[in-house]
């Protein structure tokens, strides 16, 4: 067992440090940034005193080796556009964006389960395959196409919700439920069929022999178990949940971690770059690490090889 | 083998989820016939008929049947035009990543050892990228055009081909048949190329049915965030960016119509993915 998590862990490593390769590499392939920081018109003696500061000038390796050791000691440099150490605005982006995909994640969590304990327990009736369908539907809109319907019904139309911006709960309904939609349908399709697997198992028939009632053999007993699968998938989704809202972001200017990260990709800023990719890279690396190291805690049965 | 075919075509025809091949055939045909179909110039438009209502709204024309956009451009032939661009991507961006994707997978799988190593770790750290953001970070250094994004979505989406490729091929490798070519003495290519190529075919194909969907709405939030397909194109994407100007005027038309299309090219290809996955699944099939 400690041999395993120990060997994750490295595995972790080499991939966390694959990824910030590629990352760096993919920053310097491009046009030359001190074009874009540089006013118009400016001499080669400009563009170097620019390519100075930010250390472009020295050799790819050194770079990257500057790159990784400031990275290590959480510095990602200068933002080339807010004139601002990268990590600090990193911290301040960061609470709107863990209020957004934690709403987004409450959203399409409590409707997947709802709609997949349904699904389950009434095949084929009226209301289960509604939910269904209407979960399916997200999987098939993009969310920031769903983002302009709900501004189109509730801003424009209905007037009772506001068009963007960042602050109070109204501000908070559309961007989380265009976020949230679409991830609903892995989890109503996941509590539907693993909580038919384990309303089949002998444990469960016992409950019912025991004469429990209904509600209780499927709400108490049998969604423990059926769930955890569910709670893994939520896990791992969450990393996709922040970079699937860019989009979202930019339609309601909402002021996390994907809008930093387009804004800082459009005006060339790649330190700002850099590091949210990076920052979001690892947090994926290390959630998988914890699923898995979860995983083989809770299920003896997994081979640790 | 004609009339062989034809009674295949014919059971195949009879499982299919038809709705879902429908659409997909239509749009295809729109893509292919574009240049009969769209009554007007999808690119250029006639500045005197400008933001039209669709048909059944105040001062519709019959020609504009969904209405004009904001450059007088004709909304129904945009989106015409966009089917071709849609689906050009998207196909050619998956069979890009199948083939990275199933190339790594069966040479991880087969040949295992450090080769396996190296070729999954960087599996993973291409599976922790975030699609979405890495997509635009691609778009902006490479510059917006089609081609761009069709090899920055073939070569992000590869990873999750080549994970499950790997798992099939060493299944594969453990069975009875390739074990007994082994000792008949065929060699390593040999066996790749007659037992497990064939064999992780359908997987190939199973994901990349559910993989378009994805790669269809990627295409069209880079496009829509203005790093993907330039204008004046008329991607789908496009338009909802170019749409969303008008929205608070309560332009809908400009904003609705694109999606829908959207949504329903998507919708239809998760279906037949659906069916797919449980059509050559083995386990499924014999329940069906």
């Amino acid at each position: 067992m400690k041999r395993y998590i120990i060997r994750r862990f490295l595995f972790g490593i080499v991939v966390v440090w694959i990824v910030s390769v590629m990352i760096f590499l993919a920053t310097r392939i491009g046009p030359d940034p001190a074009f874009m920081i540089a006013s118009p018109g400016a001499d080669e003696a400009e563009l170097n005193a620019i390519r100075d500061r930010f250390g472009m000038n020295e050799p790819l390796p050194v770079q990257y080796f500057i790159f990784i050791t400031k990275a290590l000691q959480a510095d990602f440099g200068e933002s080339i556009y807010y004139g601002l150490p990268v990590a600090e605005i990193l911290w301040q982006r960061l609470p709107a964006s863990l209020l957004l995909v934690g709403t987004a994640k409450f959203i399409s969590l409590g409707f997947g389960i709802l709609a997949g304990m349904l699904a389950a327990r009434r095949r084929g009736s009226f209301t289960s395959n509604l939910l269904r369908w209407f979960s399916f539907l997200g999987l098939s809109m993009p969310n920031f196409w769903i983002a302009m319907l709900f501004i189109l019904i509730f801003s424009v139309t209905l007037q009772v919700l506001p068009t963007g911006g960042y602050g109070t709960f109204w501000h908070l309904l559309m961007p989380a439920f265009s976020l949230g939609w679409y991830f609903s349908a892995g989890y109503t399709r996941l509590t539907e069929s693993s909580l038919l697997q384990v309303l089949n198992t002998e444990y469960i028939k016992l409950c019912r022999v025991k004469g429990l009632s209904e509600l209780s053999v499927v709400g108490k007993h049998a969604l423990k178990n059926a769930l955890i699968p569910v709670v893994t998938l939520a896990g791992m989704n969450i990393v996709l949940m922040v970079s699937g809202a860019v989009a979202v972001e930019m339609v309601f200017a909402w002021p996390g971690l994907g809008l930093l990260m387009y804004h800082g990709a459009v005006y060339r800023d790649f330190n700002v770059v850099q590091a949210v990719i990076l920052f979001i890279s690892v947090m994926m690396v290390f959630i998988n690490l914890a699923v898995d190291i979860l995983y083989a805690y809770l299920d003896p049965r997994i081979r640790y090889d | 083998m004609g009339a062989g075919f034809i009674v295949w075509l014919k059971d195949i025809w009879r499982r299919v989820p038809k709705g879902a091949v429908i659409i997909i055939l239509l749009l295809i045909a729109t893509a292919v016939f574009a240049d009969f179909m769209a009554l007007h110039d999808p690119e250029i438009g006639d500045p005197r008929q400008r933001l039209l209502p669709p048909v059944w709204g105040a001062g519709g024309q019959w020609s504009y049947l969904l209405g004009t956009d904001t450059m007088g451009r004709d909304v129904l032939s945009r989106l015409i035009y966009g089917s071709r661009i849609s689906l050009l991507v998207a196909f050619s961006a998956v069979i890009i990543a199948g083939c990275i994707g199933t190339v790594l997978g069966v040479i991880a799988g087969f040949f295992g050892g450090w080769v396996d190593q190296v070729i999954m770790r960087f599996t993973d750290a291409w599976l922790s990228i975030p699609t979405v953001m890495f997509g635009v970070l691609m778009a902006v250094i490479l510059g917006p055009g089609v081609w761009n994004i069709v090899i920055i979505l073939g070569g992000t989406f590869w990873s999750r081909y080549a994970r499950v490729v790997r798992g099939q091929t060493l299944s594969i490798k453990s069975r009875d048949f390739v074990q007994l070519a082994r000792i008949a003495g065929c060699g390593k290519f040999w066996i790749i190329r007659k037992h497990i190529l064939p064999n992780v075919f359908d997987s190939v194909i199973t994901l990349s049915s559910l993989q378009i969907g994805i790669v269809i709405v990627v295409e069209a939030s880079l496009t829509f965030l203005g790093v993907g397909v330039p204008p004046p194109k008329p991607a789908w994407g496009l338009m909802l960016s170019e749409g969303r100007g008008g929205l608070l005027a309560g332009y809908w038309w400009l904003v609705i119509f694109p999606g829908v299309a959207i949504a329903l090219l998507v919708t239809s290809f998760n279906v037949i993915g659906d069916w797919l996955r449980r059509y050559l699944d083995p386990f499924y099939r014999n329940i069906e």
